[in-house]
């Protein structure tokens, strides 16, 4: 029997208040999460993976959200019946967080000596001293040279490559155990995106922290996760080891989102966009929310949630074409395949 | 990993039916795409004003006070400044709704026709800084280079000038009349909205859809009227829909002065002034009528500008 | 730094010799002299000769000219009109720490306030306290001050008798005249304030500042409030011309004697020398509030290039 992993999360909903109705941008979903590991959750824009993280960290600002439902397990205690005082004490300390914008996530009026060190001064009750050296140690670990200098200089004085380093650095100063780091290279440059996963690696490595990396970004993926879920209208539709989902996977959704990367070892041709959009949350789906775009679409599918399926001890999806009445399918789906036909 | 949802959420999958699980036969390319109906700017502002009760019931205010302002003073059976001693300092009642001022005044007309003076000015205020003050800021944002640093220089300047006293400075010199407070209210007023018009066309004119113009060789002024001014417009207006009271407020700061509008005529301002030695001995509806009005003139406009920003901020928009 | 200063304050200088050639322009376009209207009394052929020539009005207006803005530069006004035995510099004299007084405490009491009352209603958005401050506010901007001062006095002070009526004798003397002078530039601060706590609150770093587990007022305090000052202080300038030209009507009302009151009246006798020495002496305390301004925002800011080309 293992023991308990760090992060446990079953069955969360989360949903918003807008002016049009309750959008439910989580609608069930479960993970867990071993120290040291490295989750990576994939998903086009408004599928709900940074809903999950918001929630995971704490952060869904009620209101207009809310957690309906669902447990976040972290370290054994459940996040969701925690009152604010009880998650700030978590926050920052033994969970952190990296958002995606570099540019907009440090606050331009205060140093970022002053912005590095105030988490661990008034979380962990560390002296200015401790808390400055603390802070040039971490500057130092992101490699930003010349920490001292650095200390006393604004946001606006450093390039978008450095300010995320700097938020990282500050991710980290408290030691903490989980670190959900939201897209943290999109906003940035091809060149400075692998610096900073090298960085992510790196750190890893030395700290064993666990983190949850949120991207949409399939090259991300490849180069820092250990295991992958797949998000799909508020839903992992599928999740599994990184080898699982670049070389098995068993969701056409996943498989079109494969499809759709620009591949240079590959003719262009192979490069398939995916048809059609996202349903609307506002009012899910009864079936699978990817029927309407899914090639193999069968009837059942429009109707009825499909099951979770276990392919292996990891692999996990939701999909009717691996019930045993999709034969028609699957047939399908193999002959397509066996053409060299991608879809 | 998923619960099912919705009304299907009971059913246990072993339970569908086998038919179920034949392919749809789905043609790929001939998806519906999912299109919002496209509305057009001014639609889509009013669709956005019309949630905004508060907004919406500053609108109906002002155009009932419009219309009061022209037809108050024709209806009333009272005129505007014929005196009656006999009728002096009278108390709101059937004949007198709003009462009577010292020279026996019906207050009531005197106000509607305060309406007229008071909305002219903020009227006349808001369109000269339209005309001014959008050629100058459009014209300094679109040239740009060293016309816009020097055109700025001068907007600095004058920004720097104490406005106010400008004004009072004017009134002295020209004497109190209409144009004069027209004058001085609007000498220095057009520079903000200058201000606004140059930093959208900066904005609008990096877009792509003017460099698109621009290289099918549209003429300079066919940019500036049909792809820039179109665009600034929203800020614009929601500038102007503050100008209007700002310039009300004003004229009544000159009445107090006692360089407002002249009697025998009367502005809100100056019927204000006036109400101000009754009201400490009691007559408080000579100050009353007047200064109510004029707050939710304020008010009224207030709201509608803060309900446009609104409804203009894209950010609100979806 | 230094640049930016040295471009401002040059600025400064710039705006300040225009108003002061706008007011001679203006003075000497009055059609005839100032004698002239004076009330009543005729002056006779040499006594007029004797008056121009006091006033350097036989001289060629471009020695006119010279001769005023050397009487600026030196800040002397020469002798009222209306009351000889008093020069310009002495009414200012006397009327500038009475107005200074009242305008300091309207500012401070406005900021303050404001401040609270807007990020108040932003931190309770769309709740009980944020409709109570907003109403406030908004009949803070909708009342002119004239007509709230009067109405103060009868209330507080015929009425109820809490508060004297008028003059200038001490801290109760001062309650009345501040709220009706502060409420309006209250109401600005507290609209102002209110939108862009909500804009800053949902930036980005406050996000982080929160996924540090830090305190809400700490979040307020350290992060968002900074932030959300800088448009006060861009309308700070404004503000305090408000406040100056607000001063013109409360002193009048509350009789308090400060250069207000002295302006205000020598507007309604046309005593030219008053009318030219205080408004001078305002545009200067104005353009050195605005360059003051200025440099604060750079301090608050530290983005700012020493550079307004974006705004």
């Amino acid at each position: 029997m293992e023991q308990e992993p760090l992060l446990d999360v079953k069955n969360l909903h989360v949903s918003f208040k807008t002016h049009g109705g309750e959008v439910k941008a989580v609608r069930g979903v479960s993970f867990s999460l071993e120290k040291g590991e490295t989750l990576a959750i994939v998903g086009e824009s408004g599928c709900g993976k940074s809903a999950t993280s918001l929630a995971v960290m704490g952060l869904i600002p009620e209101p207009p959200g809310r957690i309906t439902e669902g447990v976040i397990s972290f370290k054994g205690r459940d996040m969701v019946k925690m009152s604010p005082k009880q998650k700030r004490r978590i926050q920052g300390v033994n969970l952190s967080m990296i958002f995606q914008d570099p540019m907009t996530a440090l606050n331009p009026t205060l140093t970022i000596g002053s912005q590095l060190t105030e988490g661990i001064v008034h979380q962990k009750k560390a002296t200015k001293t401790q808390a400055r050296d603390k802070a040039m140690e971490m500057l130092a670990l992101v490699g930003i040279s010349n920490p001292e200098e650095r200390m006393k200089q604004y946001p606006h004085q450093f390039s978008g490559g450095m300010r995320q380093r700097i938020v990282i650095a500050m991710a980290l100063i408290c030691e903490p155990d989980l670190i959900i780091a939201d897209e943290p290279t999109t906003a940035l440059d091809v060149t400075i995106q692998a610096q900073i996963l090298e960085l992510f690696n790196k750190i890893q490595k030395e700290t064993d922290v666990a983190i949850i990396m949120i991207t949409h970004d399939l090259g991300v993926v490849a180069k820092v996760a250990d295991r992958i879920a797949v998000m799909y209208a508020g839903k992992i539709v599928e999740l599994g080891a990184k080898r699982d989902i670049f070389y098995r996977s068993g969701h056409p959704y996943t498989q079109a989102l494969l499809n759709s990367v620009v591949r240079l070892d590959l003719p262009s041709d192979t490069l398939r966009p995916i048809n059609g959009a996202p349903p609307d949350l506002f009012l899910p789906p009864a079936g699978c929310a990817f029927s309407q775009r899914c090639p193999f679409a069968m009837e059942v599918c429009e109707h009825v949630q499909p099951p979770t399926t276990t392919l292996d001890a990891h692999h996990a999806v939701d999909c009717w074409l691996l019930d045993k009445r999709a034969v028609e399918n699957r047939q399908r789906v193999e002959n397509l395949q066996n053409q060299g036909e991608s879809f | 990993m998923a619960a099912a949802n919705g009304k299907w959420s009971q059913r246990i999958p072993e339970k569908v039916p086998d038919l179920w699980f034949r392919a749809l036969n789905r043609n790929q390319e001939k998806q519906p795409e999912i299109v919002r109906p496209s509305v057009s700017y001014w639609h889509d502002m009013w669709i956005q004003l019309r949630k905004n009760k508060l907004a919406l019931g500053g609108l109906t205010f002002l155009i009932v006070l419009v219309l009061m302002a022209i037809l108050g003073p024709i209806v009333s059976s009272h005129s505007v400044t014929a005196q009656n001693l006999v009728m002096q300092n009278l108390e709101p009642s059937a004949g007198h709704w709003f009462g009577t001022d010292n020279l026996g005044r019906d207050v009531f007309t005197r106000t509607w026709y305060g309406a007229r003076i008071s909305l002219f000015v903020g009227l006349v205020a808001a369109l000269v800084d339209l005309l001014i003050g959008v050629a100058y800021g459009g014209i300094s944002g679109y040239i740009g280079g060293r016309t816009d640093l020097v055109m700025m220089r001068i907007i600095e300047i004058l920004y720097g000038l104490p406005y106010l006293l400008v004004v009072i400075l004017l009134m002295v010199v020209m004497g109190p009349s209409l144009l004069t407070i027209i004058v001085a209210l609007t000498v220095t007023g057009w520079t903000g909205m200058a201000r606004i018009v140059r930093g959208q066309v900066l904005q609008l004119k990096n877009y792509e859809f003017v460099t698109a113009s621009q290289s099918f060789g549209s003429k300079t002024w066919r940019i500036v009227r049909k792809d820039l001014i179109p665009n600034a417009m929203g800020p614009i207006i929601v500038q102007m829909t503050l100008t209007v009271p700002s310039a009300i407020f004003s004229e009544a700061f000159l009445s107090f002065l006692g360089l407002g509008v002249q009697a025998p005529y009367a502005s809100w301002g100056v019927m204000a002034s006036d109400g101000l030695t009754p009201f400490l001995e009691g007559l408080w509806w000579q100050l009353f009528f007047p200064a109510l009005f004029i707050s939710l003139t304020m008010f009224a406009f207030n709201i509608l500008g803060d309900g446009l920003q609104d409804a203009l901020d894209p950010k609100l928009r979806r | 730094m230094a640049k930016f200063i040295i471009k401002r304050f040059t600025a400064m200088i710039l705006t300040l010799w225009v108003i002061t050639t706008l007011t001679f322009i203006l003075m000497h376009a009055i059609p005839g002299s100032p004698f002239n209207n004076s009330s009543g009394k005729a002056i006779s052929g040499a006594a007029l000769k004797n008056m121009e020539a006091h006033y350097h009005m036989n001289q060629p207006l471009s020695i006119q000219y010279l001769i005023y803005l050397k009487s600026v530069a030196t800040f002397n006004f020469g002798p009222s009109i209306k009351q000889p035995a008093q020069t310009v510099n002495d009414l200012l004299g006397r009327g500038f720490p009475v107005s200074f007084e009242l305008g300091m405490w309207t500012l401070i009491v406005a900021i303050l306030s404001g401040v609270l009352l807007g990020v108040l209603a932003a931190l309770k958005h769309n709740g009980l306290i944020d409709y109570i401050a907003m109403t406030i506010a908004v009949f803070g901007i909708s009342i002119p001050d004239f007509v709230l001062a009067t109405m103060l006095i009868q209330e507080f002070a015929v009425n109820l008798q809490w508060f004297p009526a008028g003059t200038w004798q001490g801290v109760s003397y001062m309650i009345l005249p501040i709220i009706a002078l502060a409420t309006g530039p209250m109401a600005i601060i507290a609209r102002l304030i209110r939108s862009s706590m909500l804009e800053v609150l949902t930036q980005d770093y406050i996000r982080t500042a929160q996924a540090k587990g830090l305190s809400p007022v700490l979040i307020v305090f350290k992060h968002a409030l900074k932030n959300a000052l800088l448009p006060v202080v861009t309308v700070l300038g404004t503000l305090a011309a408000a406040i100056l030209t607000g001063t013109f009507v409360i002193e009048k009302i509350f009789a308090i004697p400060g250069m207000g009151k002295y302006f205000v009246d020598s507007i309604n006798s046309r005593d030219y020398p008053v009318i030219m020495g205080t408004t001078v002496f305002y545009s200067a305390i104005l353009i050195v509030m605005l360059f003051l301004v200025d440099i604060a925002y750079g301090w608050l800011d530290p983005r700012i290039k020493m550079d307004r080309e974006a705004r």
